[in-house]
């Protein structure tokens, strides 16, 4: 019996070893050890903090960083505040027959890929779009407006494309909230604020914290939508380190950068369980 | 002073639905008062409406004398202990107590001293600190009905917070319950369809069917004089026997198989098909011949039912297929009877109640 589970263990655990050592722990073992290269003055390869040391002192790199950060962050929180209210429809006011249906019909647009999507909004907002072309005909603008390629677009493209990560853990959360425990809580006198940062919020915490880590993760290394979205003046981590790899082909840069990327969402992730006082594996599970 | 919930009229509605069929009814200060009734007889929908989860279709409800109407569930001095408890699972047991002292925004040490004196009398001490999942089942139960009664309703809502228990813990805690009920005064009304816990637990019990009130009685009574033919098969055991009547005045009737009883009619009876109502415990086995006015049958014993001080007789009544449940005396007086047995048995006319055809 022992024995039969230990070779269950073995059978299911060595994909996922297998997959983790070779995908992601070599390369970035790789990546490490070419972060901590970099040429001499005599043009040789040697060990050195230069690419690291660059960062901090090149403004434009350390601007960039900070900027996707809080952008990422300002994504999470703001697809925390679209999606919660739908969330909460769907599980709790709307009828349980409908629950299923409603989830379904937000999930449909995410079996198309990411960058359809982003081209739907493109089709939408850019000059010649669909919007502006409403708005001129209707006499409401005299000529069309640029909609994309700012700030706002792109994180409205932002929003929309991790919107599916936070939804889901919410419903499934919210889901398996008791309603008595709302009514409970307004029974001994709670008004509906305090039944909603009471006990609702603290409710559904666990899952808050797993689709906001998702979907920080996912904004902070999104790469596709800040570039088709927010044009040349995006300034997404991400293009830095594609620039380095592909435009520049200085992988050493590049790779340096890709481990200051990982830090940062790391230590922000703490961070935000850390004052939420939420646990790791409690959102997760 | 005017009664603790005075309820005029009330109707309840769900489309076509009679939920809640125009009840009149007042409960007093400080009594133990019960709802009984079979599922789907509108004893929640009535709970939820005291407790101002739904809205009256018709009909006043007042508490304290004060209007209702309109007054959201945060604003009535009325508390409701869930069927499933509700107990907030991301709270410690202080917690969830002091939950609705501090929307009464009190100052952090009264609610301290609150909740630890509310602790002390659900017998929890010291368990403040315990998060609700380490709590046992009856642990909970106390812990849900210490964070109502903390506030010191007018009226604490109960309901059928014990269906979730097993047999013995709920036998403990029914015990429990009457006690701290005796102990803090405060009203409860309580829902159940379990007629133990209501005849055990109230000072009064209202039997519920259909939106309707068949009776509202002491538990004595409600089994002693079922007003009607749902009381009297709904509250304690009985055997119903379907007869025809032959003469009144005394009424006389006559059973399917043939057998002339006397019997007495609790309501007016109309047609002369009634039904016979005859609890385990009066009949009387073996009856003394000096007992006069009752009916005498021989039974024939098909089975025993052991129960130890609930041990019954199962026996056809003579020349018949029909059984009749009949309570053992306490004493070891019978314990000769075995299967196949015949036995005389007698029953007195008063304890033949007949009600009409249901």
């Amino acid at each position: 019996m022992k024995n039969h589970l230990r070779l269950g263990l073995f059978i299911f655990l060595t994909p996922v070893l297998l997959w983790l050592l070779l995908l992601i722990i070599v390369p970035h073992i790789e990546l490490l050890i070419m972060s901590l290269h970099g040429k001499n003055d005599t043009g040789d390869m040697v060990w050195t903090l230069a690419n690291y040391r660059h960062f901090f002192t090149e403004e434009i790199y350390w601007y960039t960083f900070v900027r996707t950060a809080l952008y990422a962050i300002i994504v999470t929180i703001l697809t925390f505040l679209v999606t919660f209210p739908v969330a909460f429809y769907i599980t709790k006011v709307v009828s349980p027959r409908l629950t299923g249906f409603l989830t379904i019909l937000l999930l449909m647009p995410f079996w198309v890929s990411e960058l359809v999507r982003v081209y739907g909004w493109m089709i939408l907002l850019r000059e010649s779009g669909v919007i502006n072309h409403l708005l001129v005909s209707t006499g409401l603008l005299k000529v069309p407006v640029e909609m994309l390629y700012n700030d706002i677009s792109m994180l409205m493209g932002l929003v929309y494309t991790s919107m599916l990560f936070m939804v889901v853990p919410l419903i499934s959360s919210l889901e398996s909230m008791d309603d008595s425990l709302i009514e409970a809580a307004h029974d001994l006198g709670a008004s509906p604020t305090t039944i909603f940062l009471r006990i609702i919020i603290p409710y559904a915490a666990p899952g808050i914290t797993s689709g906001a880590i998702v979907v920080f993760m996912l904004a902070l290394g999104n790469y596709l939508t800040p570039k088709l979205m927010g044009g040349k003046n995006s300034l997404w981590f991400t293009e830095q380190i594609y620039n380095e790899f592909i435009a520049s082909f200085n992988w050493n840069q590049g790779a340096a950068f890709g481990f200051l990327l990982l830090a940062l969402s790391s230590i922000l992730i703490w961070s935000g369980l850390k004052i939420s006082r939420q646990h790791l594996g409690k959102a997760l599970s | 002073m005017a009664p603790v919930l005075d309820i005029q009229n009330l109707k309840k509605c769900f489309g076509k639905f009679i939920a809640v069929d125009t009840l009149s009814f007042q409960v007093e200060d400080g009594c133990f008062f019960s709802i009984l009734g079979p599922s789907g007889c509108g004893k929640t929908t009535l709970l939820r409406m005291i407790a101002g989860f739904q809205t009256p279709t018709e009909g006043q409800l007042l508490i304290r004398g004060r209007d209702m109407h309109a007054v959201p569930p945060n604003r009535r001095p009325v508390n409701l202990v869930f069927q499933n408890l509700a107990l907030f699972p991301m709270m410690n047991v202080r917690e969830n107590i002091a939950f609705g002292l501090k929307r009464q925004k009190i100052a952090a040490a009264e609610i301290a001293r609150r909740v630890d004196s509310m602790l002390e009398r659900v017998h929890l001490p010291g368990y403040g600190d315990k998060d609700i999942a380490q709590l046992s089942g009856g642990q909970k139960q106390r812990v849900a009905i210490a964070r109502s009664l903390v506030l010191e309703p007018s009226l604490l809502l109960l309901d059928e917070p014990l269906g979730a228990l097993d047999l013995k813990l709920r036998e403990q805690m029914k015990i429990e319950l009457k006690k701290l009920q005796a102990d803090v005064g405060t009203t409860f009304m309580y829902i159940t369809h379990d007629q133990s816990e209501a005849l055990v637990m109230s000072n009064r019990v209202a039997v519920m069917n259909h939106g309707r009130f068949e009776q509202i009685d002491t538990p004595r009574n409600l089994y002693s004089n079922p007003a009607s033919r749902f009381v009297a098969g709904f509250v304690g055991e009985t055997n119903i026997l379907p007869v025809r009547v032959t003469s009144s005045a005394p009424l006389k009737v006559q059973t399917t198989f043939g057998l002339e009883l006397y019997g007495t009619a609790v309501s007016q009876p109309q047609g002369d098909q009634l039904d016979l109502f005859i609890r385990p415990e009066s009949i009387i086995l073996d009856p003394a011949d000096s007992i006069g006015d009752i009916n005498l049958f021989s039974l024939t014993v098909r089975s025993i039912l052991f129960d130890g001080s609930n041990t019954k007789l199962l026996a056809t009544m003579e020349h018949s297929d029909f059984e009749l449940t009949v309570a053992l005396p306490q004493n070891q007086q019978f314990s000769h009877i075995g299967k196949g047995d015949t036995v005389k048995a007698g029953v007195h006319a008063g304890s033949c109640r007949c009600y009409p055809r249901g």
